[in-house]
């Protein structure tokens, strides 16, 4: 019943939006404003065929890839830098320099490096999406409650343990917020990367029908990128839900008094 | 040695000629800051013998904790040695166990209650079958076995402070530490969990070093007192409590000697305030 209740709030305002299209759009002869119908037709043509296995799929998998690089190295590099005091200060000045350079800047820098290939492609993610893991790893490693410290050093806790039981699921809330950040930007950067000199992906193929002016093709092409950012971010909260139970939990605890 | 498990129980061993467990020399610890030095602890020296109950308390303010982080080698003191079975402590010694005031943030939060008891004894390598049972009856002396599953934020500040209890108690230490462990929770959970320290540490024969501000509950736990000073704190008294070893909550508590022996303490503090602290 829960779930139906919650299913019925999230359907309701897209299916109004496509009610108000459909209505607004039936006497259009706009050549930029498809129809519903015609859209959802076009939808099917172009993605459920031959493009699924060469453009969306090898998209969806240097995004899976190099977002998944940039969450594993940044936790590494944020638990690093995150317990080590002087390594911190060290590398936190620099650190923010890298982030602010906008990653598709270096697209082309990075084409020229490693070459027009996959590995660019997901080297120009890791690049974008590394930012929020890492500073949000740092920031939860440091924050991690003294006396639990206290507690974790008075039972003789062996630094692997420490790390497992401690460190990391104590940061965990906010290495989560990382991800979350770090995702979006990757799919971001998963379209970018295809937009200069590729010969296939999402982008890539989006860009290709901006320019012939298949102009229902190219919404069939952002509704599909919208609708993969749902998708990630349906199994990211899933997760999440699963690993946090007891953040959250808590929480309402907390709430509740 | 006196402290194998055939003993446990006889009880707590008074007499004056068992082995010193725990002794602290000449202790002090001076915090250097840019804006001057605080010395927090002046110059201590105490033992405590192997299965002794011992209550420090002093005025607040007075470098209790620091004392105690100093023990359990937490803090490096500045001068003086802490001394554990024979070994000086310049790191937390495995044998020790130390009960914080904070129980909600001792605690892992993502572990059930069980996972927390645990976890020292999986980190010492003890196998799986003996660890179970260690656990189950830790859980049993403080009355939680039917809280096991669940998660420490689930339970109220009494029944997490005895969570924390367990776990020490689990560890098996031959010194256990207590930092004003029940300041927090309240006065009718605070009587019960006395209760439960004194229960535990007569099966356990383990010696206790119970670092509390109030007065009533340093003379009804303790076998001693000791009363520090005010910062920069020394030692002022060492108080033998003799009142009966099976304690009460109401009929000692009625004791005239109880009383004569908090008034003795309240009126030691009230000194011990004046006279470092007259000038603040």
């Amino acid at each position: 019943m829960k779930v139906l209740k919650s299913i019925a709030y999230a359907v309701t305002l897209p299916a109004l939006l496509i009610l108000l299209w459909w209505v607004l759009t039936i006497d259009s002869t706009n050549f930029y404003v498809p129809k519903p119908g015609e859209l959802a037709t076009t939808f099917v043509d172009t993605w459920f065929g031959e493009r699924f296995r060469e453009d969306v799929m090898p998209s969806v998998a240097r995004f899976a890839a190099g977002t998944l690089l940039a969450i594993v190295l940044g936790i590494a590099a944020g638990v690093c830098i995150g317990s080590v005091r002087w390594l911190r200060s060290l590398l936190e000045p620099m650190l923010e320099f890298f982030r602010a350079i906008p990653p598709p800047v270096l697209v082309p820098i990075l084409m020229v490096l490693i070459g027009i290939n996959d590995r660019m492609k997901i080297a120009v993610i890791v690049f974008g999406a590394i930012w929020p893991v890492l500073l949000n790893t740092i920031e939860g490693v440091r924050a991690v409650d003294p006396v639990l410290v206290d507690t974790a050093r008075t039972y003789g806790l062996s630094r692997w343990q420490r790390l497992r039981t401690l460190v990391l699921p104590s940061a965990a809330p906010q290495i989560a917020a990382g991800v979350r950040q770090a995702l979006s930007i990757g799919l971001i950067l998963m379209v970018i990367s295809e937009m200069f000199a590729s010969s296939s992906g999402l982008g890539f193929t989006i860009v290709l029908f901006q320019r012939s002016f298949a102009v229902t093709e190219m919404w069939s092409g952002i509704v599909l990128l919208g609708l993969i950012g749902v998708a990630v971010s349906i199994v990211f909260q899933v997760c999440e839900r699963k690993i946090l139970h007891w953040y959250y939990g808590q929480k309402e605890v907390q709430h509740g008094r | 040695m006196a402290g194998d498990s055939a003993t446990i129980e006889t009880g707590p061993r008074e007499d004056v000629h068992s082995p010193v467990a725990l002794s602290v020399q000449g202790l002090q610890k001076i915090y250097s800051s840019d804006t001057g030095d605080v010395e927090a602890v002046r110059d201590l020296t105490f033992e405590l013998r192997q299965g002794e109950l011992v209550c420090l308390v002093g005025p607040s303010g007075c470098g209790k904790t620091t004392l105690l982080r100093c023990i359990a080698g937490l803090l490096d003191p500045t001068a003086g040695t802490v001394t554990l079975d024979g070994a000086v402590v310049t790191g937390p010694p495995k044998k020790m166990a130390v009960v914080f005031q904070e129980y909600g943030r001792s605690l892992f939060a993502w572990l059930t209650v069980r996972q927390n008891v645990e976890l020292p004894l999986k980190n010492a390598g003890m196998p799986k079958a003996e660890r179970q049972k260690a656990v189950s009856e830790a859980l049993h002396a403080v009355g939680l076995e039917h809280a096991e599953s669940s998660y420490p934020w689930q339970l109220s500040g009494g029944m997490q402070q005895r969570v924390a209890i367990a776990r020490a108690v689990a560890y098996k230490p031959e010194v256990l530490l207590m930092d004003e462990p029940f300041a927090a929770v309240d006065a009718q959970t605070r009587a019960d969990l006395e209760d439960l320290i004194r229960r535990v540490w007569k099966e356990l024969g383990v010696t206790v070093l119970f670092i509390t501000h109030d007065i009533d509950e340093s003379v009804y736990l303790g076998e001693r007192v000791l009363i520090l000073s005010n910062s920069p704190t020394v030692i002022q008294e060492d108080l033998t409590i003799d009142l009966p070893a099976d304690r009460d909550q109401l009929t000692t508590r009625s004791l005239p000697r109880f009383t004569e022996l908090r008034t003795h303490v309240y009126a030691e503090i009230q000194k011990a305030k004046r006279g470092k602290g007259g000038d603040a």
